[in-house]
C-alpha cells in the first residue's frame, strides 16, 4: 500500500468513524442511563430498529426529517416505557424481558415499514466541517451530522448531571442501593421506569440516524446489531458517557475499515473486515471482564455483572 | 415460598400437594399468556381493519388444514425443536444463551463445506451425510461452547457474548461464501457449490416431512431424560439453581456449564445440517431464517423442558407455515407473524410475575407457617 492511499484509507475511517458511531453513541448514552438506574434494557435493539422505520416514515409524510427524528424518538420512548413497566412487576427478568422487546420492535417495524421501502424521504442535511481543505477526501470525512454534536454535547450534559444535580444523585442512589434510595423515600420503580424511558429515547433516535443520514434509507436489514453492541459498549465505558463516546468512536472506526479498504480498491476479505466491531466487543468485553475496575465502578444494582 | 412449607398440611387444606401446584401453574399460566396474546393480536388487527376470526381461522387452514399444511408445520417445526433445545439446555444451568441462530448458520456451513471435498471425491451419501452431520454438530458445539467457556473462565456475559458470536458467525459464513467456497455457477446468489440429489437427506417414509424432525424429537427426549433422570442433569439443575452451593458440593461446574453449552450448540448445528442437507443443498444467505431466534420463544413458552418443546415448536412451525396464506388472503406483511410472534414473547414474560401468586393455588396459610 502506497502512502497516499494508506492517507485516504485512515482519512476514511477517521470519516467513517464519525459517521458510524452516531448510533453507537446515542444507543449507549440512553443505555448507560438506564443502567445507571440498575436496570439492563437488552431491548434497545428493538428501539433502534423502530425508530429508524418510524423516522423515516415520519420524515416521508411530513417533508421533515427532524420530526422524523422526533417520532423515533417517542417511539423509543414508548417501547422503553413498556419495559420499564413491565421489569417493576415481581420475578420478571429484565434480560429476558429486554430480549423479548428486540423480538417485537423489529417485528412492528417490519411489519409498518414494508410500504416505506420504495420511497425517499428528505434526509437530514450534514454541516460541511470540511471547507478549510481542498483535499476532497477530507471534505467527504468531515461531513458532520448535525446530531452527531447533538451527541457529544448529550454526554457532556449527562456527565455533568449525573455528577451535580439532585437528579444525577437520585439516578446514580437508585442504580447503586436500592435499599438507601428506599430509605430517602424515592421511588426505585418510578425512577428505573424514567430512566429506561429516557434511554428508549435516545435509541429511538440513534435509528432516525441509520435511515435519515448513513447509509440513509430504510430497509430490513439496516440494523446489524448496533444497538446489541452498544449494550457491551457500556460495560466497556465504565458507566461514563463521555467513555462512552470515545468508545462509539472506536467501534464506528472499527465498522469503517471494510468500507475505507474498499475504497482504495482492496475488497479482498471485506466481510471478515465486516466482523470486526462484533470482534472488537468480544474482545473488549473479555478483556474488561474480570477487571477489578470495572467492578468498582459498576451500579451496584446491575444484574449483568454479578 | 411452597418448599419451605411442609407438605402435609398443605395437603390436608387444599388436597393439592406443591408439585401439583407447580404443574398446574407451568400449564395454566403459558396457556393464559397464550389466550391473552390471541386477544391482544386480535385487537391490533381490529384497529388496523383486518378480521381476527379470518386470521386464526387461515392460520388454522394453513397449520394444519390439510395433510400438506400439517406436514408443512412439521418440517418447519423441526429446526424449531432443535433451536429449543438449544436455548432450554443451557437455561437449566443457569445460562441465558442467545447464540443458537449463530450455530445454526456455522453449522449448516461447516456441512456444506465439508460436503464439497466429499462430493469432488466420488464419497458415497452414507459417509458423506454423517461426517456432514457430524462437522455442523461440532461447529456448533464448539461455538456455544465457546461462550460457556467465556462465561465461566473469564465471566464473559453469555447473553451479549453469544448473539456476538452469531454475527460473526454470519460473517465468517459471507466470507467464504463469498469467496473462496463460492460457486461461480450461483451469481445473483453467492453459493457454495450444490450438493446434488445423491447427498439429500431423504423423508421420513409415508411423509414429505425430512428427517430432521425425527432427530429433533429423539433428542428431545434423550436430553429430558438426561436433564431430568441422571446424575449429570441433576448436577446440571444444581449448579443452575445456586452455583455457589454447587461448587461447595465439589460438582465440576465448568466441565457442567461448557458441555450443557456443548450440546446445546450441537443441537442447532444439527438443524443447520439438515436445512443444508435437506432443504437448500447448498450453503447461502438463506440459512439466516431466524429459527434461532424464535428457538427462544419456543424455549421459553415451554418452560425449557424438552418434551414441552416439541409441541410448541410444531404450533410455532404452523405458525410459520400459514404466513404465507395469511400474507396473500389478508394482504398483509409476512412481518404479521414476527408482531405476533413479539406479542406472545412480552407477554409471557409478564405472565411469569403470576407464578406462586394465583389466588386459588395457594396454600391455606396455617397459623404461623407462611
Amino acid at each position: 500500500m502506497s502512502d497516499s492511499s494508506l492517507f485516504i484509507v485512515l482519512i476514511a475511517m477517521v470519516g467513517g468513524a464519525i459517521r458510524v458511531s452516531t448510533p453507537f453513541m446515542f444507543v449507549a448514552l440512553g443505555e448507560c442511563l438506564t443502567e445507571k438506574s440498575g436496570r439492563i434494557n437488552l431491548g434497545l435493539e428493538g428501539n433502534l430498529v423502530l425508530g429508524a422505520m418510524v423516522a423515516y416514515a415520519g420524515s416521508y409524510t411530513t417533508g421533515s426529517p427532524w420530526l422524523g427524528v422526533l417520532f423515533a424518538g417517542l417511539s423509543g420512548l414508548v417501547l422503553g416505557a413498556m419495559h420499564g413497566y413491565i421489569c417493576k412487576l415481581p420475578k420478571v427478568n429484565d434480560i429476558a424481558v429486554g430480549i423479548a422487546f428486540m423480538s417485537f420492535g423489529t417485528g412492528l417495524a417490519f411489519f409498518f415499514g414494508k410500504p416505506y421501502i420504495q420511497p425517499t424521504a428528505p434526509r437530514l442535511e450534514a454541516i460541511p466541517l470540511g471547507w478549510w481543505s481542498s483535499n476532497p477526501s477530507i471534505e467527504q470525512a468531515l461531513q458532520v451530522n448535525p446530531l452527531f454534536l447533538v451527541g457529544i454535547a448529550l454526554a457532556v450534559f449527562m456527565s455533568w448531571a449525573l455528577a451535580n444535580t439532585r437528579w444525577g444523585l437520585i439516578v446514580r442512589m437508585t442504580g447503586d442501593s436500592a435499599a438507601s434510595a428506599r430509605a430517602m423515600g424515592v421511588s426505585i420503580d418510578l425512577v428505573r421506569l424514567l430512566a429506561t424511558a429516557a434511554g428508549g429515547f435516545l435509541s429511538g433516535i440513534g435509528g432516525a440516524f441509520l435511515s435519515l443520514y448513513y447509509p440513509g434509507s430504510w430497509n430490513e436489514g439496516l440494523s446489524s446489531g448496533q444497538g446489541l453492541m452498544a449494550v457491551a459498549l457500556v460495560i466497556f465505558a465504565r458507566w461514563d458517557p463521555i467513555r462512552c463516546v470515545y468508545a462509539a468512536l472506536l467501534f464506528g472506526a472499527a465498522g469503517a475499515i471494510g468500507p475505507s479498504l474498499q475504497s482504495v480498491g482492496i475488497s479482498q476479505g471485506y466481510y471478515f473486515f465486516n466482523a470486526a466491531p462484533y470482534i472488537l466487543t468480544l474482545f473488549i468485553m473479555i478483556a474488561s471482564a474480570r477487571s477489578k475496575s470495572a467492578a468498582r465502578e459498576a451500579p451496584g444494582e446491575l444484574s449483568i455483572v454479578k | 415460598m411452597t418448599a419451605v412449607v411442609s407438605p402435609a398440611p398443605i395437603a390436608a387444606s387444599r388436597g393439592l400437594d406443591p408439585r401439583a401446584i407447580s404443574s398446574i401453574e407451568a400449564i395454566l399460566i403459558p396457556v393464559g399468556a397464550l389466550v391473552a396474546s390471541a386477544i391482544l393480536f386480535s385487537v391490533f388487527l381490529l384497529a388496523l381493519g383486518k378480521s381476527p376470526l379470518t386470521f386464526f381461522s387461515l392460520v388454522w387452514t394453513g397449520g394444519f388444514g390439510s395433510a400438506f399444511s400439517i406436514q408443512n408445520s412439521l418440517q418447519r417445526a423441526a429446526p424449531l425443536i432443535l433451536t429449543g433445545l438449544a436455548f432450554a439446555i443451557p437455561a437449566r444451568i443457569g445460562l441465558t444463551l442467545l447464540g443458537a441462530e449463530g450455530a445454526l448458520v456455522l453449522g449448516g456451513f461447516s456441512a456444506a463445506a465439508v460436503a464439497i471435498p466429499l462430493v469432488t471425491f466420488g464419497f458415497p451419501a452414507f459417509i458423506g451425510l454423517p461426517l456432514m452431520a457430524l462437522a455442523a454438530m461440532l461447529a456448533g458445539g464448539v461455538w456455544i461452547g465457546l461462550a460457556g467457556w467465556l462465561r465461566h473462565y473469564r465471566g464473559v456475559n453469555e447473553t451479549i457474548s453469544s448473539l456476538l458470536l452469531g454475527y460473526i458467525a454470519i460473517a465468517i459464513m459471507n466470507f467464504f461464501v463469498e469467496g473462496l467456497l463460492r460457486d461461480p455457477a450461483s451469481a445473483n446468489k453467492p453459493s457454495t457449490m450444490p450438493m446434488g440429489d445423491a447427498y439429500r437427506v431423504g423423508s421420513i417414509p409415508g411423509t414429505s416431512v425430512h428427517w430432521g424432525l425425527a432427530a429433533g424429537l429423539i433428542l428431545a427426549v434423550v436430553l429430558y431424560i438426561l436433564m431430568t433422570r441422571t446424575t449429570f442433569g441433576f448436577a446440571a439443575r444444581m449448579t443452575g439453581g445456586n452455583v455457589r452451593a454447587a461448587k461447595a458440593q465439589g460438582l465440576p461446574v465448568g466441565f457442567l456449564v461448557v458441555t450443557c453449552c456443548a450440546i446445546a450448540g450441537a443441537c442447532a448445528g444439527l438443524a443447520g445440517f439438515y436445512e443444508i442437507a435437506a432443504i437448500h443443498g447448498q450453503a447461502n444467505a438463506s440459512l439466516v431464517a431466524g429459527y434461532g431466534f424464535t428457538g427462544i420463544l419456543v424455549a421459553f413458552l415451554a418452560r425449557q423442558n424438552p418434551l414441552a418443546i416439541i409441541p410448541v415448536a410444531i404450533m410455532f412451525g404452523a405458525l410459520d407455515a400459514a404466513g404465507g396464506l395469511v400474507q396473500r388472503r389478508m394482504a398483509m406483511p409476512d412481518a404479521t407473524v414476527l408482531v405476533l410472534q413479539g406479542i406472545i414473547f412480552v407477554v409471557l414474560l409478564v405472565s411469569e410475575t403470576f407464578y406462586g401468586r394465583i389466588p386459588f393455588l395457594q396454600p391455606r396459610k396455617t397459623g404461623d407457617r407462611t
